[in-house]
């Protein structure tokens, strides 16, 4: 019994005791429910050892709407917690809990597994390549994530979740002052998915560089396919920053050594300058695909070309770079001198510069444009001028002197979130409902996609303008209640209304994707938005094989010459078609590391041991592993493509 | 016979040792902290090129600008990041 003790949650609640019940159940409804219905052959074969880049992209999206799901019940909760002075809904330990929560499920769990799934689908297709360049390590990647994400999911009902913030500073996140396993679950589950994010920032370099349509110059790749590029370069060389820091924190806690004590020669400033050399590239990471599916959207529904290519292209590449050159601003007060703060204050004001390019170059490319506004370009429209206030509150915190007055106030909370919500989930909702037919077959109702909108919008607007007022009024953030004479009630309840639309918006999301897959027509063609990159020269749904024959390419917007300027796309016969095999092997190794992980948590070294063993017998097997793929037959594929045309027809 | 024979690795090997006895001498020779330091660095920094250029032939694919592309922006980070947390967390520190 003894040894059980150690998964006891250290700071209990009956809200607590209520989750770990539904996990339970549902964990059990999902097993019978599979069986049932006999689905778990076909759960293995077509999914769970899949290679399929499309596959892989749309179990990172359902994977970051689950996150976004249990990150936005976390939010709700603290929203809930400050909505009235001297709440008592949640009490200080277990509201620290879930704003550490919030915030490391929604950036590394959601944002990041949106972003990725997104790069996942799309760019393969938009680049006319049948898969990314290492498609089993692109498995791996995803599984290592899920590994990781479910790590840090579970910490909350066994051991105790993490509760020094998302940003984990120590000497609050050592042993010291936090005793539980719960920043370990954290220093595990971040190293795991990044490693697995790593990996997709080498993979989707390589992919994008190496695997182009012929014709496909780099000047020549459609926006979102640059930004990814972009991402990616960051993503290589910002990750290995934090698994070098989440490896030395893990060293501090559970070794005894003194990184980032403040004895011994420790120094524990290290941590937080250490995390932001990763972590502004990283706030990079999550806004530039963004920025790359807006580029996409806009163009398509304005049905012009993208106005400013070159400056779009030019103005990412110098962001990639000025990325690593600001991450002091995050921790200008922990005093250092005014030289310090004015060099970062000064590269953090310029940085704004290629970003108000970008917001411009959007603006001229629906200038005189006949502009449709369907839910994505609802999203993209939206995003302009709310996240234009996002980095003008940005700008003003980048004012090193000021900031001593705004740091760590509500300000800075609605700062970011202004900038993170209109700019990477906008984003990705208005990318989801782009790309939704290409993924499935069949296209969102627009109907309540805007209802939907509006909901998140005002919501949002609701939610978090009131926190620009109370910050400057001084309400701390983090602060887990305040007392009615602060006068921060009224407002704070305001926001919570504006969590509650915010959820609501979340249901009708939900409940769309329900409605038009029940009642949405089957017959929209390949080209439901008249768009004009590669990806819509596809047939839908999109065959395994992505393209029976090779595109050939002459500009950024291939399709739409070849709709419209006569330009031939596909010039070959078909032949036969070489493709990757499926492996179980991903998920099973990242099943290995979550049981290292989970291990290493709680200091099992017979399971660390041992997964670790599993883990070098999967890279041996791998080694000697003989796996040439296959190919499909000239037949097979005509026969498919067939099918696709006759159904494109019928429904026309 | 003379196409055959790698002249230029063979003379990368040779350089790499000359190179090890150098840092070696640190150890055995009496020097100053900051002199055997500096010394380790820039045998290191040579070292690491000498391996990437000759023995890890980084110029002699068609990809030869996107690695050096990425071995110069993974310097100027390193560089970056090195001398910007010197000079947050010592240098500027009051």
């Amino acid at each position: 019994m003894e040894f059980f003790e150690r998964f006891a949650i250290p700071h209990p609640s009956p809200l607590i005791y209520a989750s770990m019940v539904a996990i339970g159940l549902t964990m059990i409804a999902i097993v019978v429910g599979i069986t049932y219905f006999k689905k778990w052959g076909y759960l293995w074969r077509e999914w769970l050892t899949t290679v399929d880049h499309k596959r892989i992209g749309m179990m990172y999206i359902i994977s970051a709407l689950l996150m976004l799901f249990r990150g936005g019940a976390d939010a709700v909760m603290m929203r809930l917690q400050t909505a009235v002075p001297d709440n008592t809904f949640l009490d200080a330990q277990h509201y620290n809990e879930v704003f550490t929560t919030h915030g490391v499920v929604m950036i590394i769990f959601m944002a990041m597994a949106f972003i990725i799934g997104m790069m996942n689908f799309v760019v393969p297709l938009q680049i006319g390549a049948r898969d990314v360049a290492f498609p089993r390590l692109n498995a791996i990647s995803f599984w290592l994530y899920f590994a990781g994400a479910m790590l840090f999911n579970i910490s909350f009902v066994i051991g105790g979740s993490p509760d020094a913030g998302w940003t984990n500073y120590f000497p609050l996140a050592g042993t010291e002052f936090s005793e539980t396993v719960g920043v370990n679950y954290y220093m595990w589950a971040l190293q795991i998915s990044g490693i697995g994010t790593l990996m997709t920032g080498i993979n989707f370099i390589v992919t994008i560089l190496k695997m182009r349509a012929p014709g496909m110059t780099l000047m020549k790749m459609p926006m979102f396919t640059w930004s990814a590029l972009i991402t990616n370069v960051i993503i290589v060389f910002a990750f290995p920053v934090l698994t070098i820091a989440l490896l030395m924190g893990t060293l501090d806690r559970q070794f005894g050594t003194h990184f980032f004590a403040s004895t011994n020669g420790g120094m524990d400033m290290l941590w937080a300058n250490l995390f932001w050399v990763w972590g502004h590239p990283e706030v990079y990471i999550l806004i530039l695909p963004a920025f790359g599916i807006y580029s996409e959207v806009i163009s398509t529904f304005s049905q012009r070309n993208l106005y400013g290519y070159k400056s779009m292209v030019g103005s990412m590449v110098l962001i990639s770079f000025m990325s690593f050159l600001v991450w002091v601003h995050h921790f200008f007060t922990m005093g250092h001198g005014p030289l310090v703060n004015g060099i970062f204050s000064i590269t953090t004001m310029a940085i704004a510069v290629p970003t108000g390019i970008k917001i411009f170059n959007w603006l001229l490319t629906m200038w005189k444009g006949k502009i449709r506004f369907t839910v994505p370009m609802l999203y993209s429209v939206g995003f302009i001028p709310l996240f234009t206030i996002g980095g003008v509150t940005g700008v003003m915190l980048a004012i090193a002197s000021a900031d001593y007055q705004y740091h760590n106030t509500m300000f800075l909370v609605a700062h970011f979130h202004n900038v993170i919500i209109p700019g990477v989930v906008f984003a990705m909702l208005a990318g989801l409902t782009y790309w939704w037919p290409k993924m499935f077959g069949f296209m969102l109702n627009e109907r309540i996609g805007k209802w939907g909108f509006w909901f998140l919008t005002v919501g949002f607007c609701l939610a978090f303008f009131p926190m620009y007022i109370t910050g400057l009024d001084g309400q701390a953030r983090r602060m887990y209640t305040y007392s009615e004479e602060t006068g921060f009630g009224p407002l704070n309840m305001l926001s919570f209304f504006g969590a509650g639309l915010m959820a609501i918006a979340f249901i009708l999301i939900v409940y769309n994707v329900y409605y038009s897959f029940r009642y949405a027509p089957r017959n929209v063609g390949q080209d439901p938005w008249n768009a004009r990159s590669l990806e819509w020269a596809t047939p839908n749904p999109v065959p395994h094989y992505n393209f029976s024959v090779t595109p050939v390419v002459n500009s950024s917007e291939a399709f739409w010459d070849s709709k419209k300027n006569g330009h031939q796309l596909f010039k070959d016969k078909i032949d036969k078609i070489h493709m990757p095999n499926n492996s179980g092997l991903p998920i099973i190794i990242a099943g290995l590391f979550f049981v290292f992980g989970f291990s290493f948590v709680f200091g099992i070294w017979v399971g660390v041991i041992a997964a670790a063993i599993g883990i070098f017998g999967c890279m041996a097997y791998r080694t000697f592993e003989k796996d040439h793929g296959h190919y499909i037959p000239v037949e097979e594929i005509q026969e498919t493509e067939m099918k696709l045309e006759v159904r494109n027809n019928e429904n026309r | 016979m003379k196409e055959l024979f790698p002249v230029k690795q063979v003379m990368g090997y040779i350089f790499s040792l000359v190179l090890t006895a150098v840092a070696l001498s640190v150890y055995f020779l009496d020097m100053s902290f900051e002199v055997g330091l500096t010394i380790l660095l820039v045998t290191a920094f040579i070292q690491a090129a000498l391996q990437l250029v000759f023995f890890m032939h980084a110029g002699e694919s068609t990809d030869k600008k996107a690695i050096y592309t990425n071995v110069y922006y993974g310097i100027a980070i390193a560089l970056v990041t090195v001398f910007g947390t010197l000079l947050t967390l010592i240098w500027g520190y009051m």
